[in-house]
């Protein structure tokens, strides 16, 4: 059998702990439940973070990050804003289904658990590599002219709350459709809501 | 061993199309009277002279250091003369060319009224296809509106004292050029955490986020190498507008131009991406001692 690098195992338990989180709330996971669902010791969990607060600010690094390299990839690529959108809810939908425990922390871990990220984790400390490559995203945009210029948040909130309510709907399986069914719909509406006004 | 030159260094100040800045500007240099007593000016148009214009346009006679002002315009005339006459007479035998100021430099504000035939006499903005291309080698760019009086001193002395003078790519003194504005003023700390400046002239805050200062994009020693000795645009309250670049002038110089509220140009030489990632990690963060008056006088009356 190959040996588990100590790499992989943080990744276990990152993996591990963002499940636990997000189905059973932040307070009533506790460290045994984490290491016991990984297969180490309590002891042992301990080389890898130090505390619960610790692994909880890890963690939202962790998904910003891959989020963040998600939209690098496409604000890179040559599409054009419209197309990128398409992307953008696509890719976020597919983690909402694939990884659904990363987009769930997010949204009922740390926004909702304010306290535990006040200290080290405030305002865009840790969510800074996913909301830069989302001003990047709007930056481009306007400067190409395909969209309207105007306050970031107000566009920012439009794209991500709008994205964020449509997989609340979809966790508390609310949505009558699967959810690939909503990209198209949902892209264009963002599209039409940003674009250049003539 | 020459303590003193045998000749002075003759130098001849022709004027393009003009607004008179620049000569204005090199008669605040501190030691204006100390260079005068090692160069001749054969013609300048506000100092005492050997020549004057009506002279100089005959053509017969020659300079070490042609200082161009202005814009070039092939349709200006000097006392009845064409000045790109008068200017390619002179320029053949000088040692050096100076264009001084951004007019000449780059074309400037007076290309901006005629922009399809004014330009600077080696660049036209940043393309490098000005009139007198055959004399490149010896061409030096002093650009800003006006040039800084000790630009043009220190750059007339290294001449003076047989220095080489290092060109960036546009042909300026990289002793002058290489930095940015930005380095030296005194607004760097409001810069760092982000700190915008509620309005012009005041102590406090950062011009770069709304008022439109291109300091960190603009080459030039406007901080190091302070204005009368004392003072700067940045240090007193009003933007940098960018004078010494080949862009200038920009529209709307009080505004900063944004995308969807990001700066659309990051200093130069910094990553877009690294430049918000920091930027947005500075905001979170609120200094109090950098978001209230430096001094408060409610409390000294």
């Amino acid at each position: 059998m190959a040996r588990v690098t100590k790499e992989e195992r943080k990744n276990g338990i990152i993996s591990a702990a963002l499940e636990l989180f997000s189905e059973n709330g932040f307070y009533i996971t506790t460290i045994p439940d984490i290491a016991k669902k990984v297969g180490m010791s309590v002891g042992n969990f301990y080389n890898y973070f130090s505390s619960k607060d610790i692994l909880a600010k890890e963690l939202i690094m962790y998904i910003s990050e891959y989020l963040g390299k998600n939209i690098r990839a496409i604000n890179e690529s040559d599409a054009n804003t419209q197309e990128k959108i398409e992307q953008i809810v696509s890719m976020y939908f597919d983690t909402a289904k694939q990884r659904p425990e990363m987009i769930e922390y997010f949204l009922r871990v740390y926004l909702s658990n304010r306290e535990v990220f006040k200290d080290g984790c405030e305002g865009m400390i840790c969510v800074s590599p996913f909301i830069t490559e989302m001003m990047i995203f709007f930056e481009n945009g306007v400067a190409s002219g395909e969209l309207h210029d105007q306050d970031f948040f107000s566009a920012f909130g439009l794209f991500m709350g709008y994205l964020g309510g449509m997989v609340f709907l979809y966790g508390e399986k609310i949505l009558p459709e699967p959810l690939d069914d909503y990209k198209q719909s949902i892209s264009e509406n963002i599209y039409n809501a940003l674009k250049t006004r003539t | 061993m020459h303590l003193k030159q045998e000749h002075k260094l003759k130098i001849f100040w022709l004027q393009g199309l003009t607004c008179n800045g620049n000569a204005h500007s090199f008669l605040n240099l501190d030691y204006l009277g100390e260079l005068l007593e090692k160069i001749e000016f054969v013609h300048h148009p506000l100092l005492p002279s050997k020549y004057s214009l009506t002279e100089m346009v005959k053509c017969k006679t020659s300079c070490d250091i042609l200082i161009f002002e202005g814009a070039y315009d092939p349709s200006l005339k000097r006392a009845d003369v064409f000045v790109d006459k008068i200017l390619r007479h002179y320029a053949k035998n000088a040692k050096y060319i100076i264009a001084v100021g951004t007019c000449a430099s780059f074309g400037g504000i007076f290309k901006a009224t005629s922009p399809k035939t004014n330009s600077g006499i080696l660049f036209n903005e940043a393309e490098k296809n000005g009139p007198l291309q055959e004399y490149n080698a010896k061409i030096i760019n002093l650009s800003g509106c006006p040039v800084h009086p000790e630009w043009l001193g220190f750059t007339l002395n290294m001449i003076i004292d047989r220095h080489k003078i290092v060109l960036d790519e546009e042909h300026r003194p990289q002793e002058l050029y290489s930095s940015l504005v930005h380095h030296g003023c005194t607004r760097n700390e409001y810069f760092e955490w982000k700190v915008d400046a509620d309005d012009f002239g005041q102590k406090e805050g950062c011009l770069f986020y709304k008022k439109g200062c291109r300091a960190p994009m603009t080459h030039g020693s406007c901080n190091t190498i302070l204005w009368n000795g004392v003072n700067s645009k940045t240090r007193s309250g009003t933007p940098c507008f960018g004078c010494t670049e080949s862009d200038f002038p920009r529209a709307n110089l009080f505004e900063t131009k944004t995308n969807m509220s990001i700066p659309a140009d990051a200093p130069v030489g910094v990553p877009k991406r690294a430049y918000l990632t920091l930027t947005g990690i500075a905001k979170t963060f609120h200094i109090k001692r950098l978001e209230e008056p430096l001094i408060d006088y409610k409390n000294n009356t």
